[in-house]
């Protein structure tokens, strides 16, 4: 009877409403569409970066210019940094499948403010607008990198002006979102839904929102800073009028280190959705893996100096920063072991997501153990500013978050389009992406080890046979992520229906008949259990018919949860 | 203001509309913590060039007139108590003396932007701004206390203007009856979004002003 009704509703990707056609999107207050809307909006600017990351890479080929000169290099790699960060790696995975799955998840209809997601939807693409802009308005591109570092920011001819205050706008986007997630996560779990039966991706999001609404203000505060600085002349960070430029770079990163945090912790959300569905068993430690989210984020705000060893911090600074560097790696662990102990005695199916979180696993593993050797003071000052720095926050920025945003689309995929793509053309993408982005980045490590310092266009003759595999590296990796997303481009114009639960998930959004309607749910389902359970239901759907058939369990439940 | 709760903002086959004013003052709480933490970076700032130019900033504090400074002050915490008032009243469903009370809040936010003004062009007239013909005599510490001085009292002055933004679109909403005795959860947080600009005054005052 159910299924009657469901096939009658219109899912939300045909649902007509006040509005039609584009205006039904650009107008849309559905958590569904607004991810939608982030979704293509960011993968344009991953292309556009990733392009310019090519082209530092082509520039690399050879030592002296090959296909650009200085001034240029410096402008590319500065906007390559700015807009992977800033338009990529933070907002994809919360505000992409966030915004999707996370109302879903909980068992609400939308997000706490709708009016307000849309909002920041907004502001995102202005911020985007202006990023694009300052490519091609005054004196062209900033040269300063992502970092904007005083004095030089201060300085430089070039228009950094528009570039920070595309970061800045695209900083309110981000608290905007933080903001609703974590109303959302408080005050809209479905009865039952207790803090310990959220589905992990939820708390990976929760964590991160916190970072987003308590971090992000300092640095909107500090490139407001630059702009005055650049207009006026205040004279804080400029030491010719007795700035300190090192103050500038501690509430950069007071900031810029918790992001890493923001730029992981959903990633790390969904490798433990990922996980249990394909292990077909409950997940290892939830708990710990709930609670480590929130260690990660809470330690993460105490060791921003570590990206300052060699700027001029006393001894006693750095070695505390060093110290409780160290610290971060124990709530990460907590979760890599967790996830391995997960893996132990399960009934395993290997599948296109499975394979690109062993991937995820395998590269930010590398990531996570190189940055010990930049947390410890001695190593750091042999490798500081070196190509070992570039390798490093590659493997955890792009082998971390980037291997599990493409993870994330494979998981999510056939319930955001309803459509399935070729498993064997991903698994092939996926190991040409591994070999490639080996191939990529792990010579920088050896360069780094070298001497070969970052954000140079030019390099000694005794690297080019790194720089060369380097390069034809980049070149693999491009082909196997255009390869991955044109399997899933063809999937979604030509693909084959997707089941309603292709992996065998235990989540909310599983339960959900063919694709979401608009509403999500029919009726708000209530909670009798964990997340992860695979041998007993632990969602009744609709309550009003079931809850009399049920032995009392889920009116227990309903008191344990949120009333509405 | 965003801070609307329609959460089934698509109402059309349930038909009912629901409002959480709890998580309406859950996520201006939030929004608090992140102009706090905005500020916050000033006065980071502030602390650290305190303790590095400590001489400077007492020779350019005492520059300041405290006078003008404590009432704005004592403007700030008056228009803080009306505001209170004024919430207080809708509760009571006194809507005319709600609405005197938030004209006089008005009044109040008017009034410190006046003296501020009048403070900032004496500043300006002296030859004390960034670049400024007196400023480039002065002693890094005093430049950079000016340069505080300005960007902070600045920033703050912007959040009286947007509080006042805020504070007229709720007086239109009483008169449309929008918010009312049983619905006035825009007009808290409205409140709310006053006192931090009440808050981050009374912290501005002794460090510019009173510390010298």
């Amino acid at each position: 009877m159910a299924n009657e009704i469901l096939a009658r509703e219109p899912n939300y990707l045909e649902y007509q409403g006040k509005h039609k056609g584009i205006a039904g999107w650009l107008l849309t207050l559905d958590h569904k569409r607004i991810g939608l809307m982030y979704l293509m909006a960011i993968m344009v600017f991953f292309f556009v970066a990733m392009t310019l990351g090519v082209l530092m890479r082509l520039e690399m080929l050879t030592p002296g210019e090959t296909i650009m000169k200085p001034q240029t290099y410096n402008s590319v790699f500065t906007l390559h940094g700015v807009i992977m960060v800033f338009l990529f790696i933070i907002p994809a995975i919360p505000a992409v499948f966030g915004n999707f799955f996370l109302p879903i998840q909980l068992g609400a209809k939308d997000v706490a403010f709708p009016r307000l997601n849309l909002f920041s939807w907004y502001l995102y693409i202005l911020g985007a607008i202006l990023a694009v802009a300052s490519l091609f308005s005054g004196s062209g591109a900033a040269d300063t990198g992502w970092t904007f570092y005083v004095p030089y920011s201060i300085r430089s001819a070039q228009n950094v002006t528009m570039t920070t205050m595309a970061a800045f706008v695209l900083g309110f986007s981000s608290i905007v979102t933080g903001l609703n997630f974590v109303v959302t996560i408080h005050r809209l779990r479905a009865p039952g839904m207790t803090w310990f039966r959220m589905p992990l991706f939820a708390w990976g999001l929760y964590a991160t929102s916190w970072i987003q609404v308590l971090a992000t203000p300092v640095i909107g505060i500090t490139l407001a800073l630059i702009m005055l600085e650049r207009f006026l002349g205040i004279g804080v960070f400029d030491p010719a009028l007795g700035g300190d430029p090192i103050l500038y770079q501690h509430l950069f990163w007071i900031y810029s280190h918790p992001a890493v945090y923001i730029m992981i912790l959903p990633a790390m959300g969904v490798v433990s959705e990922i996980l249990p569905t394909f292990a077909r068993k409950d997940i290892f430690g939830y708990k710990q893996i709930a609670i480590s989210s929130l260690g990660i984020a809470f330690i993460g705000y105490l060791v921003w100096g570590h990206h300052m060893f060699v700027s001029g911090m006393s001894d006693a600074s750095r070695i505390v920063f060093s110290l409780l560097t160290f610290l971060v790696a124990i709530p990460t662990g907590v979760k890599i072991f967790n996830w391995v102990a997960t893996l132990y005695k399960a009934s395993i199916k290997f599948s296109a997501p499975f394979y690109y979180v062993l991937a995820f696993i395998f590269i930010f593993s590398i990531g996570g153990l190189t940055g010990l050797v930049l947390g410890a003071l001695a190593t750091d000052i042999h490798v500081t500013d070196t190509y070992f720095v570039v390798a490093h926050f590659h493997y955890v920025m792009f082998g971390g978050m980037g291997i599990m945003f493409f993870a994330t689309m494979h998981y999510w995929f056939p319930k955001m389009f309803g459509k399935m793509y070729s498993e064997k053309i991903a698994i092939i993408a996926c190991t040409q992406i591994i070999i490639g982005f080996n191939m990529l980045y792990f010579p920088m490590f050896i360069m780094g080890y070298m001497g070969m310092p970052r954000r140079y266009y030019d390099y000694l003759p005794q690297f080019q046979g790194w720089h060369i595999l380097s390069t034809v590296g980049s070149w693999i990796l491009v082909t196997g992520i255009v390869f991955m997303f044109g399997n899933l481009l063809y999937a979604l114009l030509k693909g084959p229906k997707a089941p309603d639960n292709p992996w065998g998930g235990t989540t909310l959004e599983w339960r959900i008949k063919g694709l979401p309607t608009l509403e999500n749910f029919e009726e708000i389902p209530v909670v009798t259990g964990g997340p992860y359970v695979h041998d007993r239901p632990t969602y009744i759907m609709h309550p009003s018919k079931e809850i009399q058939h049920t032995n009392g369990d889920a009116k227990k439940a309903e008191k344990e949860g949120v009333s509405h | 203001m965003t801070e609307y709760t329609e959460t089934a903002e698509h109402v059309h086959e349930s038909g009912h509309m629901h409002r959480d004013d709890e998580a309406s003052k859950m996520a201006m709480w939030l929004f608090l913590f992140t102009e706090l933490l905005l500020f916050g970076g000033m006065f980071l700032l502030y602390g650290a060039y305190r303790f590095q130019y400590a001489d400077g900033f007492k020779v350019a504090a005492a520059d300041m007139n405290s006078f003008i400074g404590a009432v704005n002050t004592i403007i700030l915490l008056t228009s803080s108590l009306s505001v209170a008032l004024s919430i207080g009243a809708i509760q009571r469903n006194q809507k005319k003396l709600a609405l005197a009370m938030l004209w006089f809040t008005l009044l109040c936010g008017l009034g410190f932007l006046v003296n501020k003004y009048f403070e900032w062009s004496h500043e300006i007239s002296n030859g004390i701004y960034p670049g400024g013909p007196a400023l480039q005599e002065m002693s890094n510490g005093q430049v950079i206390y000016f340069g505080l001085y300005y960007v902070m009292t600045g920033l703050h002055g912007l959040h009286v203007i947007v509080g006042m933004v805020f504070l007229a679109v709720m007086i239109a909403f009483i008169q449309k009856d929008i918010i009312t005795n049983s619905n006035y959860q825009k007009l808290e947080n409205a409140g709310l979004y006053w006192h931090l600009v009440d808050v981050i005054w009374i912290f501005l005052f002794p460090l510019f002003y009173l510390l010298h």
